[in-house]
């Protein structure tokens, strides 16, 4: 666009400065990635979103050397995966890298959700980049759920087993649904061929709304620890080399204690059970899907008991039952999708949790109930752990229908800073 | 076309790029449907659908499972007390109401699909020493649900029976289910 009206680039490699005449991507990656304003005051939960795009390179690049070894055939896949880590070169690595780099994206992932939260990163005028962001999380864990089958372990069976088994809560479409994602009368090969395509597909889907999450980002420019926007040239840093060099520090952080866990305890984040062949006619004892899914699990778990409506007579033959299946996969889907109107549910005009006292103890708490749910969701659901789940599910819903919406109305704030520089001086004054 | 609305009627132009888009629609619509039913079970795997079960080795008290259509099938042997014991009930109590008449073709044989209709896992109770649950026919680890001797949902989160497949007795000792 403005290359019509400054055709001349001011680039000294002849080269780039060719390039760029032509197709203006030097001067882009220059105002995007060095110029790009950026407050100065990010704290470190700033490195996620540069480490989490990085952490989808790293799976992708991982994938696609792994593809070149994977048979997707339910009598041949396990052992293929198998020989990768004996027998082909480097095969150990590339999988262990590959297994514990999805936990550690969605580590990446949640840090970074959880950033937004507490620091209200999803207000206006945030709200669509925010968006764009829960649905890269919804296709993560659709790659992640399917990723996780492609082994075909007991683990991953029985996981494909349960999960696409929820859809046949939906009222009468159900078990035909079901049918179709299986494509046979049961989880089985076309099963486990179609999981491989999209597992192939979806992280380059995803790529692509990353793509439009951040050009969302770079139009409305980043949030920051005190939710006030920059107003003057003195609340901002160019984002090279301040934030290059900020971000690449958290990365070797991260990394380092990523690359501990591959090389020292690959196995420490996955169930033993994954390590055994597929039989559909034995199911495991307990069958507990990868971490990051736990939480969500355990919403599923905590509802045991069906609810009749007694429309006898009137429409129906026999009274209408909201099943606990049915029940529990709402909530369950639910409690993601309410993120996705969140931007509407919290309507203070102050962003940040450091200036709201009462949100900032009920972001907490959900973190807590988020902790507490995870734990509960890797347990059988009977006893103290049944309400534990029953507990957290409860308050996770809590503090988005209700308390976030009472305290956008009611919530007496603390004085936010007069700009973001001055909030770095009194921080700096008061030490 | 948006801006001058006001002065303008409704024009030829309107109509055209309405029908053109709704054409496009029906268009997209109907090219989505093959790529959406190709994912529907294949002719060929539909096709492997009977499997043949010889029961006269199967013990009063016990139950064989067989692999049909990539379902385990339970084929149970049962005895007189669990007979009486499925027959002696309450249908109110029951989430799927179904008497055992309507489960079962003979008596002393019930065939059932043994995949638990909450998550599908497989319930327990075929073996010595497994858990039976509180109604003394199977009893599903995964979540809790309770199954009776007639295949029943009795307690636990699943919301049906154990589904019973189409099977029909080609003489005393043998079964074709499917
Ligand atoms: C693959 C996953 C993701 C990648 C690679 C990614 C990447 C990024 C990057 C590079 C930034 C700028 C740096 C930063 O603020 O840390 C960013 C900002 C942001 N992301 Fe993400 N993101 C991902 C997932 C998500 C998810 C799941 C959400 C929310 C549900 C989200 C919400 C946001 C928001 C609200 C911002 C702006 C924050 C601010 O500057 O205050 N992102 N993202
Ligand atoms: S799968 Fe049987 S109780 Fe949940």
């Amino acid at each position: 666009m403005t290359a019509s009206k400054k055709p001349k680039s001011d680039f000294k490699n002849p080269v780039v400065k060719w390039v760029d005449e032509r197709l203006p991507i030097f001067t882009m990656m220059e105002k995007e990635y060095g110029a790009y304003p950026t407050p100065k005051n990010f704290n470190y939960l700033w490195n996620f979103g540069a480490i989490a795009m990085v952490m989808l390179m790293l799976m992708i690049a991982t994938g696609i050397f792994l593809a070149m070894n994977y048979t997707p055939h339910i009598d041949m896949a396990f052992n293929s995966v198998e020989r990768m880590t004996r027998d082909v070169n480097y095969g150990w690595l590339l999988r262990y890298l590959h297994m514990n780099g999805a936990s550690f994206f969605f580590i990446a992932v949640y840090i970074h959700i959880y950033r937004g939260l507490y620091y209200g990163s999803y207000k206006k005028p945030r709200e669509l980049l925010w968006i764009f962001g829960v649905l890269i999380f919804l296709l993560m864990m659709a790659t992640a759920f399917m990723g996780y089958a492609l082994p075909w372990s007991q683990m991953s069976g029985w996981g494909v087993n349960v999960i696409t088994n929820l859809f046949s809560a939906i009222p009468f479409v159900g078990d035909s649904i079901v049918t179709w994602l299986w494509g046979g009368p049961a989880v089985g090969n076309p099963t486990l061929n179609r999981f491989y395509a999209l597992h192939y597909l979806l992280p380059f889907v995803i790529f692509a709304v990353i793509f439009l999450h951040v050009w969302a980002l770079h139009i409305s420019g980043s949030g920051n620890p005190t939710g006030i926007e920059p107003k003057t040239e003195k609340d901002t840093v160019p984002f090279h080399p301040y934030y290059t060099i900020k971000d690449t520090f958290g990365l070797g952080v991260f990394m380092f204690i990523f690359m501990a866990v591959v090389f020292y305890a690959p196995l420490a984040l996955t169930h033993s059970d994954h390590f055994k062949q597929f039989d559909s006619m034995v199911t495991p004892e307990h069958i507990v899907p990868e971490w990051y899914f736990l939480p969500f699990y355990a919403i599923l778990k905590s509802f045991t008991s069906d609810i009749t409506i007694p429309l006898t007579g009137y429409m129906f033959d026999n009274a209408l039952v909201f099943t606990a299946k049915l029940q529990g996969v709402i909530a369950m889907f639910g409690s993601i999708l309410i993120l996705f109107v969140l931007p509407w549910l919290d309507t203070s005009p102050v962003r940040s949790a450091r200036y709201r006292p009462l949100y900032r103890i009920s972001v907490y708490l959900l973190l807590l109930s988020m902790i507490v749910l995870g734990y509960a969701g890797s347990q059988p659901a009977e006893g103290l752990m049944l309400t534990l789940s029953r507990l957290g599910t409860g308050y996770y819903f809590m503090h988005f229908i209700v308390i976030v919406p009472f305290l956008s109305k009611h919530e007496k704030t603390l004085p936010v800073p007069k700009s973001i520089n001055d909030s770095v001086i009194q921080a700096k004054g008061s030490k | 076309m948006a801006s001058d609305k006001k002065d303008e009627p409704k024009s030829r132009r309107d109509f055209l790029n309405l029908t053109a888009g709704a054409m496009g629609a029906v268009g997209i619509g109907s090219a989505v449907v093959p790529l959406i039913d190709s994912m529907n079970p294949a002719a060929d795997t539909l096709a492997m659908s009977t499997t043949e079960v010889d029961i006269s080795n199967i013990a009063v008290g016990e139950t064989k499972v067989v692999k049909w259509q990539g379902k385990p099938v339970f084929i149970k042997h049962r005895t007189a007390e669990e007979i009486a014991e499925a027959k002696d009930i309450n249908l109110d109590d029951l989430r799927d109401p179904q008497t055992d008449t309507e489960r079962v073709q003979k008596e002393q044989w019930l065939v059932v699909i043994g995949i638990c209709t909450h998550l599908g896992c497989i319930p327990q109770g075929n073996k010595s020493g497994q858990p039976k649950g509180d109604f003394e026919g199977w009893f599903c680890p995964c979540h809790g649900s309770h199954y009776d001797t007639s295949g029943r949902l009795r307690a636990g989160p699943a919301p049906k029976n154990l589904p019973v497949p189409p099977y029909s007795f080609l003489s005393d000792t043998l079964i074709r289910i499917g």
